[in-house]
C-alpha cells in the first residue's frame, strides 16, 4: 500500500496532492531532509574531530558489581554528565551517558530490551591519574578509561576492537532554559552552537565579522511551511566510535542501498527516521519506512556489532580512515602497531534522548546475533502458511473478485496460503469495518477460503476517521488515547479516510485496547483465518512534515521526537498482542508491517514498502532484506512484481523466482496498474511462475525449520554470505546472492535478458550441489552459470541435509501429514548433517507443551541417522520419510534400515552420472528414531 | 508409517437411470484406461518409460516420471485422478489434491484417508446441472431462433443497404451532371450582370467627377469671399497671411514671401488668378467659419466609432473630406465576386449626405440581369449541396457495410444502437460498434470507457468478445478500455458490469446473436456420460 493517490483520493485531498503528485516517477527528494535541513544535524555535522571538551573525573568513579558509573565534564560550559558502564551476559558492554543533573528527565526508550540484562561483574585492573583499566572478564579484553580528553578504549590482548570518542566527536546538548525568557544561569553556553564547540563557534563568527547571532534552529525551526516549534530547544547528542582494522560495516536498515555501507564524507549520512517515501530512489542514505540502529562491523579476524539504543531522529556518518591518523591516548601508544591499519569511524547523531550503547564484541557473526537477540529478542516464529506464497493487491474489489482469484489459483494448479485485501474493503477507510456493498458477507468469505485452508490478511492501519459515527473513533476520543498536539488538543492529520486521528500507542493503555479490538465478537466479520497487516504506521501523515507527524506533538508528557521511531513498533506491537487474545493466546499472529524499529522481529514481518516494477528494485530487494535480517528482523520481503508501475512478464517471472527464495513472499500492485495474477501473462510465464512456487513449498519444511532456528536463537534466516565464511574477503560485499540458513545458497536472476550469472560459491574445500541437476560444484570459485527464463540458480552446501516435501499441494495446511524426502548432500568427506523440526504449524504448544519434533539428521561412516534433539518434546506427526537422495554418493551394496530393533532392507537405485543414490520409499515415520545403513 | 494400500478397489457406478455395473480398476483410473492397468501383470508407465512390479502401482511412491503408477495416490507431483461423480460428470483432478482435506469430486472418492467429511452430491450437482443445462437449451433455442430473424433481418437490410447505395450511386451521376450544368448555366447568367454592373458603376463615377468638381468650385469661391477680408475683389498678401495654417517652411506664420510664392509672386489676384492659388492651399485652409481642428491624431471619439462601424480603413485625416473619400474607397476595394452578393448601396452604412453622394440604383434592365444570375448561383448552390449529402449518405453506408457484423451479419442490428445498465453509482452505456460509456447517476460529466475497436474473442469464436479501447486517459495510469462478453440470451441487455483492474472495465452483454444452434448443446449435454 501506498502514499500514492489515486485519482478519487486526489480530488478529495487536493491539499496532499501537491505534496505527492509531482508528476514524475522518483522520490521528490525536497520533501525530505538533508542534513543541512536538520538544525541538530547541521550544527552537529559542523563539529571537527579531535577537540574534545569532555573530560572523566575519575575521583567520582564508583564501581558496584556490575556497575561502573562515573562523571565527564564539559570543560567548556562545565556541565556535568554521568556515563554508566555495564558488562552484559554474553559479551555485551553497555555505555549510558546522560546529564547528571538534567533540568528535567530525557527520554529513555522503553520496551525495546527484553526482560533485565543479566550483568556480569566488572573490576578495576589499574588505574591512575590518566585512566582506568576495567576487566571484561575472559579472553584478556580490557576497557580503558582515559580522562583527558574522555575516551573508552576496548581491548583484547594488545588490539584495539573499537573505540568511543578517539575522535572527540562526544557532544550532548543539555536541557537549557530559553535565554529570551529567562536569565541564563550558565552564561558560558551564550555563544554556545553544540556543546562543546564553543571554540570553533568563536572562530566562525570572527570570520563572520563578528556577528553575535544566535544559531537558527536551537528553538525553533521550519521545513517547508512546518515549524517546529522545539520548546525544550537543543537536546541532540552524538558520539563517535573507531573501529580498527575494520573496512566493512553493515546494518542501520532501513535503506534502498548496498548490503556494505559506504562512507558518507562529503555526501549525506545515513538517515534513521521512520517515513512514507512516496516512490523511493534507489542506492541512497535517505531514511526509508524503519529504523534499527544497529550496526555491524566485520573483518576476517572478528565481528563486532554497536547498537545506538535511541528512537529519535539519527543521522551515522560513516568514513574511513587509518588507524594511525586518530589522536590516542598516551597509555594506547605503545600498543599500536603499523599506521597502515585500515580503520572505519563511525559517528551517531541523534535529536534528542540519552546516549545508551550496547557494544556486542562477537567475536564471531553468530555470537553478534545472539548478542543482540539477548537484547531486543528473536524473531517471533511465523505460522507454517506465514512462510507460503501470498497473493495481495491493492485492492481486491469485492467478494466475487477474492472468490474468482482463490479459484483462478485453483484452475492454474498454483499454491497460495494467503490472499489479501488493502484499505478498499473497510467501510471508508474506517479499519475494523467491511464496505457493505463490496464485502456484505465477509464471513461467508471467509469460510469459503477457509474450505481451501487457506487464510485472508486485512489492512488495519493505526489512522483513525475523526467521525463521531465510528465507534472506534469515538472510543479512542473518548479514552482520551490520541497523540496530542503541542496545545494540549488531540492532534489531527489527512490520510486515506481523510481527517484523523493517531491513537497514542506508546501507551500501554492504548495498546491494551487496540489489542482488544481484534475480539472475534469486537472485530465484526473477523474470524480466526482471518490475520492483519500495518500499513502507514511510520506514522504517515499526508499534510504533516515529511509526510509524518509534528516533533512537537504530544505522546503523554514525551514529544512525538523523542518516540518518533518507536511509533510503528507499538501499532505491530498491540495488533499482535490482539491476534494472540483474540485466541486466548493459544494461536501465532501473522502481522505485517511497514514501519520498524529494534525488536521489531517479535512481532512479525516486515516488508520494504512501496517499491516499484523495475528491475533495478528487484535486485535491491536482496540487500535490503540482508540488512533486516542482520539486525534480527528475519521475516522479510518485498513487493513481488514491484507495487508501481507494471511489470514486463520477464521481470514479474524472474520477481517470483527470486521471491520464492525471499523468507516473506508476497506478491502486491498499486490500485492503478492492471492485473497481475499469476496467469495472465500466457501460458508459459503461468508454468514459469508456477514452477518457482512450487519451488517454494516443496522447500517449506527447511524454511520453517530455518524460522524455528531464528526465533530459538537470533540467527538471520537469509544471510549474506560473509556470515558464513566470514574469513573470505571475497565474500564481504557480495549482495546479488545469498544464503538462505547455511545450506542453501541463491543466486537468483535479476538482469533483464540475462543468459547466464556468475555466482560466487564459497568455502575452500568444499563443495556445492545444483539442487536442480544434482551437479556439484567446488567452492571457492566464481562459477557462471547459464540460465534460460526457468532458471533459479540454487546450490545446496555439501555437507548438508535439506528435508523437503516434494507433494506440492493447494496450501501449506493441505500438505500438513504429507511425507518427507532428504536431500542428503555429502561433504568431501563424506559426511552430512541436517534437522528435521515438525510441530502443528500454528500454535504456541511448541512451547507450552513442547509439542514438537526436533531431530538430528546426521550422515557419517555411510550410515544416516535420525535422533531426537529434544526428548523431552513430544509430538507426533503422520509425516513419513519417502525418500532420500543421497548427492555425492557411491553405489552401495545393500542398503538396510534399523529401526525399532528390527532390520529391513531398502530398495534404492543409483544414477551413476551425477553420484545421486536414491533410497525407495523407506517408509519411517518422521519422528521415529532410524538409521539407514549404506554396505 | 503410512503406506495406503489402495490398490483395487470396486467401484460402484450408477448410471443415473439406476442398473448398477461393477467395474474393478485401480483408484483413480478412467475405465478408456483400464486396460493399461492389468492387475498382477508388470505396469508400464503410460509414457513407456519403465516397467514396474503391479503391486507398485498405487503403492503411495512415485515410479513413473508421467505420474501414471499413482492415479490414486498424491505421490506423484503431476498425475491426476479421476472421479466418476456418478449422476454427475465425471472429471480429472491433480493427484495433489488426494486426500488433502477438501472435497474436490461430488462422489467424494479423492477424500478417502483424509478424514474430511465429504457428502457424496453428484445426483444434486447432476440435477441441477441438468436444470441449468436444460434452461440454457431453452434460451439457446429461442435465441437460436431469434438469431435465424436476425440474420434475415440484417440480410433484408444489408440488401436494403446495397440498393440504396448502387441508388444513390446513380444519384450522385445525376447529381454531378446537374452541378455540371447549373454551373454552366450560372456562368452564363453572370457574364452580362457583371458588364451591366461595371457599366452602372462607370456612369456613377463620371457623375461623382462632376458633382466634386462642382464642390470645389463653390469651396474656392468661398474662400476668396472670405480671404478678401477688405472685399476688394483681390486677395492679397496681406490677408493670407492671416491664415497661419497655410505656412509652408514650417515656422507658423506664413511670412510675406510665403504668401507671395502661393499667390504665384505677385501680391494680389483676382478671382479667376485665385484658381491656380487654390490649387496650392486648399489641402491647408482652414475655413475661418470653423474653429481650427485639433491635431489630426486626437481622434475625435466618435470617428473610431465609425470607424468601427465601417469595417476599419485607413484612417482620414480630414473631416469634410472623410466620408466621401470613404465611400469612394469602399466602393474601389470591394473585389468583384463580392459585388456579385452584395452591391454597395446595401452594405454602406447610412450617413448624413447619402443622398447625393449613393450610388444611384441599378435600373430595371441591369437588375433583371442580377436576379437572373442570382437565381442561377442559387440552383447551382442547391445541386452541390445535394451531391454532398449523397456523397455523405454513400460514406456512412459504406462505413456501416465496412463493420464485421459477424459471419452471418448477425450482429448488424446492434448497429447505431445504445444499451443503458444503472447501478448504484453510474449509468453506463453500451453503443456496439461505437464506445461504451459511464455517467455518474447524480450528475456528473461522462466518461469514455473506450471506443469501438475489434473483436478480442479465442481463436475459435472471436464474437464472443468486444474490445472498447483509448477512453479517457486515467490519472497516472493507461486509458480506459472495455471488453465486452456477449452470452446467449433472448433480450439484448446489459447485464453488468465490473472493473476487474483499475481503468480496465468488463460488460456482460446478452443477445441471440450469439446463440449456437441448440444440436451442438444437446449434444454437449449427453456428451459426459462414461456410458
Amino acid at each position: 500500500m501506498a502514499a500514492a493517490f489515486n485519482e478519487r483520493m486526489g480530488l478529495l485531498l487536493g491539499l496532499c496532492i501537491s505534496l505527492l503528485l509531482g508528476g514524475s516517477w522518483a522520490v521528490d527528494r525536497g520533501n525530505f531532509k538533508t542534513c543541512d535541513q536538520s538544525a541538530f544535524c547541521k550544527r552537529q555535522r559542523a563539529l571537527k574531530p579531535g577537540q574534545s571538551p569532555y573530560r572523566a573525573l575519575l575521583d567520582t568513579l564508583e564501581l558496584s558489581d556490575s556497575r561502573l558509573t562515573l562523571q565527564l565534564i564539559n570543560d567548556n560550559n562545565k556541565v556535568h554528565l554521568l556515563l554508566e558502564l555495564y558488562r552484559l551476559q554474553g559479551n555485551i558492554t553497555r555505555v549510558k551517558i546522560n546529564e547528571l543533573k538534567p533540568l528535567k528527565p530525557r527520554y529513555e526508550v522503553p520496551d525495546v530490551l527484553v526482560g533485565d540484562q543479566p550483568t556480569e561483574p566488572l573490576s578495576v585492573l589499574s588505574q591512575d591519574d590518566n585512566g582506568v583499566v576495567l576487566s571484561l572478564g575472559a579472553e584478556s579484553q580490557r576497557l580503558i578509561v582515559s580522562a583527558r580528553p574522555f575516551r573508552l578504549d576496548i581491548m583484547e590482548g594488545p588490539e584495539v576492537l573499537l573505540s568511543l570518542n578517539s575522535r572527540g566527536l562526544l557532544a550532548f546538548e543539555h536541557l537549557r532554559l530559553r535565554k529570551d525568557t529567562q536569565a541564563d544561569p550558565e552564561g558560558a553556553e551564550v555563544k554556545e552552537n553544540v556543546d562543546g564547540a564553543e571554540q570553533q563557534d568563536e572562530e566562525q563568527k570572527a570570520e563572520d565579522g563578528g556577528k553575535d547571532k544566535e544559531e537558527d534552529g536551537l528553538w525553533e525551526e521550519t521545513f517547508k511551511t512546518h515549524t517546529d516549534s522545539k520548546p525544550n530547544g537543543p537536546t541532540s547528542i552524538s558520539l563517535d566510535f573507531s573501529l580498527p582494522g575494520v573496512e566493512h560495516v553493515y546494518g542501520i536498515p532501513e535503506h534502498a542501498d548496498n548490503l556494505k555501507l559506504k562512507t558518507t564524507d562529503g555526501g549525506e549520512p545515513y538517515r534513521l527516521y521512520n517515513l512514507d517515501v512516496f516512490q523511493y530512489e534507489l542506492y541512497n542514505p535517505m531514511a526509508l519506512y524503519g529504523a534499527v540502529p544497529v550496526m555491524l562491523a566485520h573483518n576476517a579476524q572478528r565481528t563486532m556489532g554497536i547498537f545506538w539504543l535511541n528512537a529519535a531522529e539519527t543521522w551515522v556518518d560513516i568514513s574511513s580512515n587509518t588507524a594511525g591518523k586518530t589522536v590516542f591516548g598516551k597509555m594506547l601508544d605503545f600498543v599500536q602497531g603499523s599506521s597502515e591499519t585500515p580503520q572505519t569511524d563511525v559517528r551517531w547523531i541523534s535529536e534528542s534522548g540519552i546516549i545508551d550503547v550496547f557494544i556486542m564484541l562477537g567475536p564471531k557473526p553468530s555470537d553478534v546475533f545472539s548478542q543482540y537477540a539477548s537484547l531486543t529478542g528473536t524473531q517471533s516464529f511465523p505460522p507454517l502458511a506465514g512462510l507460503g506464497y501470498h497473493q495481495c493487491r491493492w485492492n481486491y474489489n469485492d467478494q466475487d473478485d477474492v472468490k474468482a482469484v482463490d479459484q483462478g489459483f485453483d484452475q492454474h494448479d498454483i499454491p497460495y496460503d494467503f490472499i489479501w485485501l488493502d484499505i478498499e474493503h473497510t467501510d471508508g477507510k474506517r479499519y475494523f469495518t467491511w464496505d457493505p456493498e463490496k464485502f456484505p458477507q465477509p464471513k461467508e468469505m471467509l469460510h469459503g477460503i477457509k474450505d481451501k485452508r487457506r487464510k485472508m490478511v486485512a489492512i488495519v492501519d493505526p489512522h483513525i476517521k475523526v467521525d463521531s459515527g465510528y465507534k472506534i473513533h469515538s472510543e479512542i476520543r473518548a479514552r482520551d488515547l490520541y497523540v496530542k498536539n503541542k496545545d494540549g488538543g488531540d492532534y489531527e492529520g489527512w490520510c486515506w479516510p481523510g481527517n484523523s486521528g493517531y491513537p497514542d500507542f506508546t501507551n500501554p493503555e492504548m495498546r491494551a485496547w487496540w489489542a482488544s479490538m481484534f475480539a472475534y465478537d469486537k472485530y465484526e466479520g473477523s474470524m480466526e483465518n482471518l490475520y492483519t497487516w500495518n500499513d502507514m504506521n511510520e506514522p504517515s501523515v499526508f499534510n504533516g512534515p515529511e509526510v509524518t507527524m509534528y516533533k512537537d506533538a504530544m505522546h503523554g508528557k514525551w514529544e512525538h521526537r523523542d518516540v518518533h521511531n518507536l511509533y510503528g513498533l507499538y501499532v505491530h506491537m498491540a495488533t499482535t498482542d490482539g491476534l494472540i487474545q483474540r485466541s486466548g493466546g493459544t494461536e501465532r499472529p501473522f502481522v505485517l508491517t511497514r514501519a520498524f524499529f529494534a525488536g521489531s522481529q517479535r512481532y512479525g514481518a516486515v516488508w520494504t514498502g512501496d517499491n516499484a516494477a523495475e528491475w533495478d528494485h528487484l535486485k535491491i530487494s536482496i540487500p535490503m532484506c540482508l540488512s533486516l535480517g542482520l539486525v534480527g528482523i528475519s521475516l522479510c520481503g518485498a513487493d513481488v512484481g514491484g507495487f508501481f508501475k507494471s511489470p514486463s512478464a520477464e521481470l514479474l517471472v524472474r520477481w517470483y523466482q527470486t521471491g520464492a527464495y525471499q523468507p516473506f513472499f508476497r506478491a502486491h500492485a498499486h490500485l492503478d496498474t492492471p492485473r497481475r495474477e499469476p496467469w495472465l501473462f500466457g501460458p508459459e510465464n503461468t508454468a514459469l511462475i508456477r514452477d518457482a512456487i512450487r519451488q517454494r513449498y516443496t522447500l517449506l519444511p527447511y524454511w520453517y525449520q530455518q524460522f524455528y532456528q531464528a526465533h530459538k536463537t537470533g540467527q538471520p534466516v537469509m544471510r549474506p554470505l560473509w556470515v558464513e565464511y566470514p574469513k573470505d574477503t571475497a565474500t564481504f560485499t557480495i549482495d546479488d546472492e545469498f544464503l538462505i540458513g547455511q545450506d542453501l545458497l541463491v543466486h537468483p536472476v535479476t538482469e533483464e535478458g540475462a543468459r547466464g550469472v556468475t555466482a560466487y560459491l564459497p568455502g575452500q574445500g568444499e563443495v556445492w550441489y545444483d539442487v536442480h541437476t544434482f551437479q556439484k560444484h567446488n567452492g571457492a570459485q566464481n562459477l557462471y552459470i547459464p540460465v534460460t527464463m526457468s532458471s533459479i540458480p540454487v546450490f545446496q552446501r555439501g555437507g548438508s541435509i535439506v528435508p523437503r516435501k516434494v507433494r506440492v499441494r493447494r496450501s501449506s495446511d493441505c500438505m500438513e501429514n504429507d511425507p518427507y524426502t532428504l536431500y542428503v548432500a555429502l561433504s568431501p568427506q563424506r559426511v552430512a548433517v541436517g534437522e528435521l523440526y515438525i510441530d502443528d504449524g500454528h500454535t504456541f504448544n511448541f512451547q507450552t507443551k513442547k509439542e514438537f519434533i526436533h531431530r538430528s539428521l546426521t550422515f557419517a561412516n555411510n550410515a544416516l541417522a535420525s535422533r531426537n534433539l529434544f526428548p523431552e518434546s513430544n509430538f507426533s506427526t503422520d509425516s513419513w520419510i519417502e525418500k532420500v537422495l543421497i548427492l555425492g554418493a557411491s553405489k552401495p551394496n545393500k542398503v538396510t534400515l534399523q529401526m525399532d530393533g528390527k532390520e529391513t532392507s531398502v530398495e534404492f537405485e543409483f544414477e551413476a552420472s551425477m553420484s545421486v543414490l536414491t533410497l525407495r520409499k523407506p517408509g519411517m515415520n518422521a519422528g521415529a528414531d532410524w538409521t539407514v545403513v549404506l554396505q | 508409517m503410512m503406506t495406503c494400500a489402495a490398490l483395487l478397489i470396486v467401484i460402484g457406478m450408477a448410471v443415473s437411470s439406476a442398473a448398477a455395473v461393477e467395474v474393478q480398476r485401480p483408484r483413480g483410473v478412467p475405465l478408456s484406461k483400464r486396460q493399461f492397468y492389468e492387475e498382477n501383470k508388470p505396469f508400464t508407465c503410460l509414457d513407456g518409460s519403465r516397467t514396474i512390479p503391479f503391486d507398485r502401482v498405487n503403492d503411495d511412491y512415485c515410479d513413473c516420471r508421467d505420474g501414471s503408477d499413482e492415479p490414486g495416490t498424491a505421490a506423484c507431483p503431476n498425475g491426476s485422478f479421476h472421479c466418476t461423480n456418478a449422476g454427475f460428470r465425471p472429471t480429472f483432478i491433480p493427484s495433489s489434491r488426494i486426500n488433502d482435506g477438501i472435497c474436490d469430486c461430488c462422489d467424494t472418492t479423492d477424500e478417502y484417508n483424509s478424514g474430511a467429511k465429504c457428502e457424496n452430491t453428484c445426483k444434486e450437482l447432476g440435477q441441477k446441472e441438468h436444470e441449468v443445462l436444460q434452461k440454457m437449451a431453452e434460451i439457446t433455442k429461442e435465441g437460436f431462433l431469434l438469431k435465424q430473424q436476425l440474420i434475415q433481418e440484417a440480410k433484408n437490410r444489408q440488401q436494403e443497404k446495397q440498393s440504396k447505395l448502387t441508388e444513390l450511386q446513380n444519384n450522385k451521376k445525376e447529381l454531378e451532371e446537374k452541378v455540371e450544368a447549373l454551373r454552366t448555366v450560372k456562368e452564363t447568367a453572370e457574364q452580362p450582370e457583371k458588364e451591366a454592373k461595371e457599366l452602372h458603376l462607370k456612369a456613377w463615377e463620371e457623375q461623382k467627377a462632376i458633382i466634386r468638381a462642382e464642390k470645389d468650385k463653390a469651396k474656392m469661391a468661398e474662400a476668396f469671399l472670405e480671404l478678401d477680408d477688405d472685399a476688394d475683389g483681390f486677395v492679397a498678401v496681406a490677408e493670407l497671411q492671416t491664415h497661419a495654417e497655410l505656412d509652408t517652411d514650417a515656422d507658423g506664420t506664413v511670412s510675406e514671401t510665403e504668401a507671395q510664392g502661393l499667390l504665384g509672386g505677385v501680391d494680389h489676384v483676382d478671382t479667376a488668378s485665385f484658381e491656380k492659388v487654390w490649387d496650392n492651399i486648399k489641402d491647408k485652409y482652414v475655413s475661418e467659419s470653423q474653429p481650427v481642428e485639433p491635431a489630426p491624431v486626437d481622434t475625435p471619439p466618435e470617428e473610431s466609432n465609425k470607424l468601427a462601424d465601417n469595417d476599419s480603413e485607413q484612417y482620414p485625416s480630414d473631416d469634410d473630406v472623410q466620408e466621401e473619400e470613404e465611400e469612394d474607397e469602399e466602393e474601389d476595394d470591394y473585389p468583384e465576386e463580392d459585388f456579385d452578393k452584395a452591391p454597395p448601396t446595401v452594405k454602406t452604412p447610412p450617413k448624413k449626405d447619402e443622398d447625393e453622394e449613393a450610388m444611384p440604383p441599378y435600373d430595371d434592365e441591369t437588375r433583371v440581369l442580377i436576379d437572373a444570375a442570382q437565381k442561377a448561383r442559387d440552383n447551382f448552390e442547391e445541386s452541390e449541396r445535394a451531391l454532398r449529402d449523397v456523397d455523405d449518405q454513400m460514406k456512412n453506408i459504406e462505413k456501416e457495410i465496412s463493420f464485421d457484423f459477424g459471419p452471418d451479419s448477425e450482429f448488424s442490428y446492434l448497429y447505431s444502437q445504445c444499451y443503458e445498465l444503472t447501478t448504484s453509482e453510474y449509468i453506463y452505456k453500451l453503443c456496439p460498434f461505437n464506445r461504451v460509456s459511464q455517467k455518474p447517476k447524480y450528475g456528473g460529466s461522462e466518461t469514455n470507457l473506450g471506443t469501438w475497436g475489434t473483436w478480442a474473442g479465442p481463436e475459435d469464436n472471436k464474437y464472443l468478445l468486444m474490445k472498447y479501447e483509448h477512453g479517457t486517459g486515467c490519472w497516472q495510469g493507461p486509458n480506459r478500455s472495455t471488453t465486452v462478453k456477449l452470452t446467449c440470451g433472448k433480450e439484448t441487455t446489459v447485464m453488468s458490469t465490473s472493473e476487474p483492474s483499475r481503468c480496465e472495465y468488463l460488460m456482460e452483454f446478452t443477445t441471440p446473436a450469439v446463440c449456437q444452434e441448440p444440436e451442438a448443446v444437446i449434444s454437449s449435454l449427453h456428451g459426459h456420460d462414461e456410458f
